[in-house]
């Protein structure tokens, strides 16, 4: 039963991870780009942690970890950058 | 137990696909924040609630990755939207009121 | 229940190939820097899927975090001075 839920959660991770992957490819402006990407770091934690859990290792949540507190970097450097330009 | 964990998962990512759906459909760069950085919180914080229910001895690490994500992720959708305003984005023809544009007298 | 492996490798390869291609296309600096990002990060995931943790640490910090940073704070850098009419 609970093998099957993990699958259905991971092929709907799936599918919005692709809907977001569309939005960075076709966004029109820069802030929708910056938006999709966002969107897609969060998304690749919970893919982390699907692996970790598929995988049965727990030392592989130190990866999902570093992305915690680190996509959030990428995101302020590049709204610093939208915000002074332009 | 499982079960449980299970449905949370399955919860959690439904609510990932909501904000995907919502980052695909929404007119607007505001909307699309609004969209992609509510829904995706609550479902990354649903799936990891989930995997804790389904692997106890991880509930430490999980709580800590939810923690991070709790506290970065409404930080840069605030900053990444004031951006988006400063920088000029476009905004939808729906939208009715604009606070920030009426405070610095525009 | 690892038959899912194989289907998530597929699909971030194919999104690395698209990032990739995003990253080439010229449409900006912010993008073309954001897109690298990515194809780091799902670079990360692959080498996890591929039992190396310590490799997809590395790749996550150095790849996506770090030189992300460096590439705008360079950009932001290299504008301000071509505003001021400095050295070009």
């Amino acid at each position: 039963m609970a093998e099957l839920l993990i699958n259905l959660a991971a092929m709907i991770t799936g599918v919005a991870f692709l809907l977001a992957l569309w939005r960075f490819f076709a966004g029109p402006a820069d802030a929708d780009r910056v938006v999709a990407f966002d969107v897609l770091t969060i998304i690749g934690i919970t893919g982390i942690v699907f692996v970790a859990f598929l995988e049965g290792r727990g030392i592989y949540l130190d990866v999902a970890l570093v992305y915690a507190l680190l996509s959030f970097l990428g995101v302020i450097a590049v709204a610093r950058y939208l915000e002074r330009g332009l | 137990m499982d079960v449980l964990g299970g449905l949370l998962v399955v919860a959690g990512a439904a609510f990932l696909l909501l904000g995907g759906l919502g980052l695909v459909r929404m007119p607007d760069v505001f909307n699309r924040i609004q969209a992609g950085t509510k829904a995706t919180t609550l479902g990354t914080l649903l799936s990891l609630a989930g995997f804790a229910g389904l692997q106890p001895d991880w509930t430490l690490k999980l709580f800590l990755i939810g923690l991070f994500v709790l506290f970065t992720n409404p930080l840069s959708s605030q900053v990444l939207a004031r951006a988006a305003h400063r920088a000029g984005a476009e905004e939808s023809p729906l939208t009715t009121v604009d606070v920030l544009n009426d405070e610095q007298g525009k | 229940m690892s038959h899912l492996l194989p289907w998530l490798t597929i699909l971030l390869c194919i999104a690395m190939l698209v990032a990739a291609i995003i990253a080439i296309r010229g449409l900006s600096s912010p993008i073309a820097i954001l897109a690298a990002g990515l194809v780091s990060l799902l670079a990360s995931v692959l080498f996890l899927i591929l039992a190396s943790p310590d490799v997809a640490m590395t790749e996550a910090a150095i790849g996506s975090g770090l030189t992300t940073f460096l590439f705008f704070f360079i950009l932001g850098r290299v504008r301000s001075s071509e505003n001021d009419g400095g050295p070009a």
